[in-house]
């Protein structure tokens, strides 16, 4: 299919083989086009080892393959910052004549790549590798291959739980406890709620997990907040002295690390939001920031 | 239409609703099933539960709505278990099915990814059980709650790590199971209280009725419990029963104590109430004034009570651990304790107690002395006893005794009994003394000693004497009800010993003669013949010797018989009263006591002239003092020709001539006793017959006078057949001739012109000619004396 696809566009189709593809893990991303494709995944300090593979035969000037790490603003479309040096660029071939299984392979060993890549609202994080045929004439043909990027990071040492009173004065007092302060992707959030002191109807309560991104610094922050999950914790109204279990898992949504101002650029940050919602529709919430990072897949 | 109809309508249409979401997202399960895939199944499992979210429906129609939900829950369980089978971790699932984001989707589905995680044993039941129980908090609506609860307590029903189950557990596996059920309970029983305070108040009531459908989510539990093997009597003693109470107690819910106590008594063994009645007697004080202690108390003994009867066996135990002194007690607490308990739930819980002693220990009579006893402590300071709920309690309290053993002697016995009594009004009093009698008819009980007499009438003193100070209106019948029974009473008292009776007698008496007016009519007759019996039974004493103690005790009786006729006589009854004197008189020439038997005759005459004047009355009576005089022999001549002399003047003194006619033809027999050595007057009997003849003649005379025709001949005819009479027997007074002039002026009076006809009187004529007509051929003697006799 790929090769009728080929067929039909313009002469100078070229992709990307990792020699490790077959073995490689892939995860899903999303194109620009809404279309969800599957990428081969790296972590920091791996070689990134393959070659171009092209179709048809053609001059060139010089082929060159770039491991580029990119962050792109969507307000700022224009401005891609790339943070990752070019100097990983590797010249392939000298100029000549490029033929099918001709080209030669090319490898960026134990490549830093500090930073993971991250598709948020505002900003994304990108790892591509760019590959430059320079032609004369007919403008230089490239082309991109995504490739994710995920770090891990070993347990924190120190991990306190979070546990807190708070409450509206005659009305509310409650205490809640969160089993940790920094959860791995595929953790559960263990806790309970303990209601002190209740004089309002409430209908329920939640426990939202929410997203923080702030973009750009200064005067042109943009802060962007999405919910991921809305995990109901209880049905109906307590009574002083009741306590309600906490039990989320994590693993049914898709939360990344908590990252910190990355390359001055952005911030993603994780809160637990509680949110007692009463008969009237009213709406009380304590919002309590958690790190969330990646544990290495095995031991998750 | 009511705005409870329209309620009614818009349930029905949200129950539909609910019912076909409810269907929707079962078949997209199904389908899911179908194809074993796990994530649709799981998504629309948790759509289709979350039809169960609704706060619109009243617990009926929930109810519907979970049974449907239930149904199809069954068919997930399956599914999982296959699934298991098929490779899936049940481990992994039970974590899956906690991703729904909804509460009470995710805990329905937990529940049942829980029960296939018991079956598949790679974790303990307990734990499981554990974390289920403790998740379940996470729904704090009542209603919604509680049916999740009962799924819960529904699927672990046959999972419990109980002793002997295939899910048994470490040592302590008992206690696990215990645990987990008494958790739940607690947790079910605090959303069922909470309900009826959600809401608005208004709708307090219909609130109340729901929660009482509801009631037996929470009592499953507490059967659960009891149905656990490993629950012996010390883990019942050490744990659930104080635990169960505890959360009883502490609930301070009129309705859940109510039905929770009843609960805990039905549901667990006799057995153990018997070891445990400290403690849960200890509870009954520390529930809500309102609840009702007393049915819940009283299905305890009730219980117990059966427990006793069920095997003697048992009654030891009862013994050993003094039930009778705790249940009393702990009456007493519960009674202290609510200070605005009804009088009639007071009495009603030591009527159970009552109730509870005779059947336990049926030979203690000093324990429901006792009982009776701390009624009525409990009833002093509030005097009598008005409601009408209190004195029917009263009455079934006082009645348990006489019930359980037929017989009034042992009632008798308890000292407490007329102070209990003494509680009632009038009216109940009356009740109460009736059904004594009744039990005492009933059951022919003989009461024959004088306390016993004394105390008995001291209970019946409601029937024997009018109250102080009011006059109701009573019905005619009722009264003459109750009297009646009251004579019929008097008639079971007896004794065989001579001495003792006389005593019992006087005690009648003296408790009889204070009745006033309208009783004594009722209640002297009985005494009179009562004592009569006994004069009788001296009499066939004097053969057998002893004759002068007989004699005084014989006189003491008259002399008692004298004075209660004496004052029946004031009332004034005369008629009853000369009936009396009679008798008396006859009893007393039975015993030769010719003084008395005058003295009787003489107060008989007295009152004849005194007090009676009908001139019916006057007839009857005069019969009356003939036939009885005929009959007395006692007398000497000169008393009896005083009396004969009477009789004789008072019938000539009738009013309307036939009266007068045959009460003077009567008295002819006064001078002609059957006795040959009595008196026998010839002369004087013809008199008395040939003044009848007048009389009879004047009439006849009157009658044509006054109407234009003759009266009967049937005055004459009487008269001819007294003559035959007086014939037969040997009158000498009495000749052929005089009979036969009789029969002609009969016939005579019948052909005369004047005369109506009268078949009555020809057929009397008619038989007495046969009379005669067969006495001349019958032969002997008789037929001797007739045949001069030509009719």
């Amino acid at each position: 299919m790929n090769y009728l696809l080929g067929a039909f566009k313009p002469a100078s189709h070229i992709s990307i083989v990792f020699t490790d593809e077959k073995n490689r893990k892939k995860v899903p991303i999303k194109k620009e086009n809404g279309q969800t494709v599957m990428v081969p995944l790296f972590q920091s300090l791996e070689n990134i080892v393959g070659k171009p593979v092209q179709g048809k035969k053609i001059e060139h000037n010089g082929i060159k393959v770039e491991l580029l790490g990119q962050i792109e603003m969507y307000f700022d479309r224009e401005n891609f910052y790339d943070f990752t040096s070019t100097s990983l660029d590797e010249e392939l071939d000298v100029p000549g004549e490029l033929y099918e299984k001709k080209l030669n392979p090319f490898e960026f060993s134990t490549v830093e790549m500090p930073y993971e890549t991250y598709n948020g609202v505002n900003v994304r994080l990108r790892y591509v590798l760019k590959v430059t045929i320079s032609r004369g004439y007919a403008g230089s043909i490239i082309e991109y291959q995504d490739f994710v990027v995920r770090n891990y990071s070993p347990p924190p040492s120190i991990n306190n739980s979070i546990k807190m009173e708070v409450g509206i004065e005659d009305c509310m007092h409650i205490e809640f406890e969160y089993n940790k302060s920094k959860y791995h992707l595929k953790d559960v959030i263990i806790g309970k709620i303990y209601f002190l002191l209740v004089r309002i109807k409430i209908k329920n309560m939640d426990l939202e997990i929410r997203r923080r991104e702030s973009t750009g610094s200064g005067a042109n922050t943009h802060v962007e907040t999405e919910t991921l999950a809305k995990f109901e914790l209880m049905d109906g109204a307590p009574v002083r002295g009741e306590s309600i279990p906490i039990r989320l898992f994590l693993s049914p949504y898709e939360l990344t690390p908590t990252h910190r101002n990355i390359n001055n650029k952005f911030s993603v940050k994780y809160y637990l939001n509680l949110v007692l919602v009463d008969e009237e529709d009213r709406r009380y919430f304590k919002q309590q920031e958690i790190i969330m990072y990646r544990l290495a897949e095995d031991s998750s | 239409m009511t705005a409870d109809g329209g309620v009614a309508e818009d349930e029905e249409k949200w129950l539909a609703a609910g019912i076909t979401g409810l269907q929707q997202n079962a078949f997209y399960m199904h389908r899911a099933l179908d194809s074993n895939n796990l994530k649709d199944a799981l998504k629309y499992s948790a759509q289709m539960l979350s039809e169960l979210r609704t706060s619109r429906l009243s617990p009926t129609k929930y109810y519907e709505l979970y049974m449907r939900a239930f149904d199809e829950l069954r068919r997930l369980e399956i599914f999982f278990l296959e699934e298991t089978r098929r490779g899936c971790s049940i481990i992994d699932l039970y974590e899956l099915v906690q991703h729904a984001g909804n509460i009470l989707p995710r805990l329905y589905l937990l529940c049942t990814a829980g029960s296939v995680y018991i079956k598949s044993k790679e974790a303990p039941a307990k734990d499981i059980l554990k974390d289920l129980v403790e998740m379940c908090r996470g729904v704090q609506h009542p209603l919604r709650g509680l049916f999740l609860r009962s799924y819960l307590s529904q699927l672990s029903r046959d999972k419990l790590p109980d002793i002997g189950s295939e899910y048994e557990g470490d040592a302590d596996t008992v206690m696990d199971a215990v645990e987990f059920v008494l958790q739940n309970f607690t947790e079910m029983n605090k959303l069922w209280v909470r309900m009826q305070y959600q809401g608005p108040a208004g709708k307090k009531e219909r609130r109340e009725k729901e929660r009482s459908e509801l009631r037996d989510l929470v009592g499953k539990n507490l059967h659960v419990l009891s149905q656990i093997e490993g629950v012996d009597l010390d883990i019942y003693r050490e744990t659930v029963l104080p635990r169960v109470l505890e959360q009883v107690v502490n609930c301070k819910d009129e309705l859940a104590q109510y039905y929770l106590m009843d609960c805990i008594i039905q549901v667990f063994p006799d057995e153990y109430h018997l070891q445990t009645l400290e403690v849960l007697l200890g509870a009954c004080p520390q529930l809500q004034p309102s609840v009702d202690i007393k049915t819940v108390l009283s299905r305890l003994m009730e219980r117990l009570s059966n427990y006793a009867a069920s095997s003697a066996g048992v009654l030891p135990e009862f013994l050993q651990v003094d039930a009778f002194t705790k249940l009393n007690g702990a009456i007493g607490k519960v009674i202290g304790a609510q200070a605005d308990l009804p009088v009639a739930g007071v009495v009603a819980l030591y009527s159970s107690l009552l109730t509870f002693t005779l059947h336990v220990h049926p030979d203690r009579m000093d324990y429901a002395d006792q009982v009776l006893g701390s009624c009525v402590d409990k009833l002093s300071g509030i005097g009598k006893v008005e409601d009408s709920q209190a004195t029917k309690q009263i009455v079934a309290l006082l009645s348990a005794p006489l019930d359980k053993y037929n017989d009034v002697n042992t009632a008798l016995k308890l000292t407490n009994y007329p102070r209990v009594m003494d509680y009632l009004d009038h009216e109940t009093n009356k009740v109460m003394a009736s059904i004594i009698i009744r039990s005492i008819l009933k059951n022919n009980t003989v009461i024959s000693s004088r306390d016993k007499v004394e105390a008995l009438f001291q209970l019946l003193k409601g029937l024997l004497q009018d109250a102080d100070g009011d006059y109701d209106e009573v019905d005619e019948e009722d009264f003459k009800e109750e009297q009646n029974s009251v004579a019929r009473l008097i008639q079971m008292l007896h004794n065989d010993d001579p001495v003792q009776m006389f005593k019992i007698l006087t005690i009648v008496k003296n408790n009889i003669l204070t009745g006033g007016v309208k009783r004594l009519p009722h209640t002297v007759p009985p005494l009179v013949f009562s004592s009569l019996k006994l004069v009788r039974r001296l009499q066939s004493r004097m053969e057998s010797g002893a004759e002068e103690e007989v004699v005084s005790e014989t006189q003491k009786i008259f002399q008692l018989l004298n004075q209660v006729i004496e004052a029946l006589s004031h009332i004034p009854v005369p008629e009853l009263s000369l009936r009396l004197y009679l008798q008396c008189a006859e009893a007393a020439n039975d015993c030769d006591l010719e003084p008395v038997a005058y003295e009787f005759f003489t107060q008989a005459y007295i009152l004849y002239e005194e007090e009676i004047s009908d001139s019916r009355a006057q007839v009857t009576a005069i019969h009356l003092i003939i036939g009885t005089l005929q009959r007395i022999h006692v007398f000497g001549v000169e008393n009896r020709d005083t009396l004969t002399h009477k009789a004789t003047g008072y019938s000539a003194k009738l009013l309307k001539k036939p009266d007068k006619c045959r009460a003077v033809y009567v008295c002819s027999h006064l001078f002609w006793t059957s006795d040959p050595d009595g008196v026998r007057d010839g002369e004087r009997v013809l008199l008395c017959l040939k003044r009848a003849l007048k009389i009879a003649d004047a009439a006849q005379h009157m009658a044509n006078v006054t109407r234009g025709s003759s009266g009967s001949v049937t005055l004459f005819i009487e008269i001819l057949n007294k003559y035959l009479y007086f014939f037969e027997k040997g009158n000498p007074q009495i000749t052929v001739t005089t009979i036969q002039d009789l029969i002609a002026l009969i016939t005579t009076e019948m052909q005369s012109d004047s005369a109506i006809p009268d078949p009555a009187a020809n057929s009397f004529l008619a038989r007495t000619k046969q009379y005669i007509q067969f006495q001349k051929h019958k032969g002997g003697s008789i037929s001797e004396k007739y045949e001069p006799l030509q009719i």
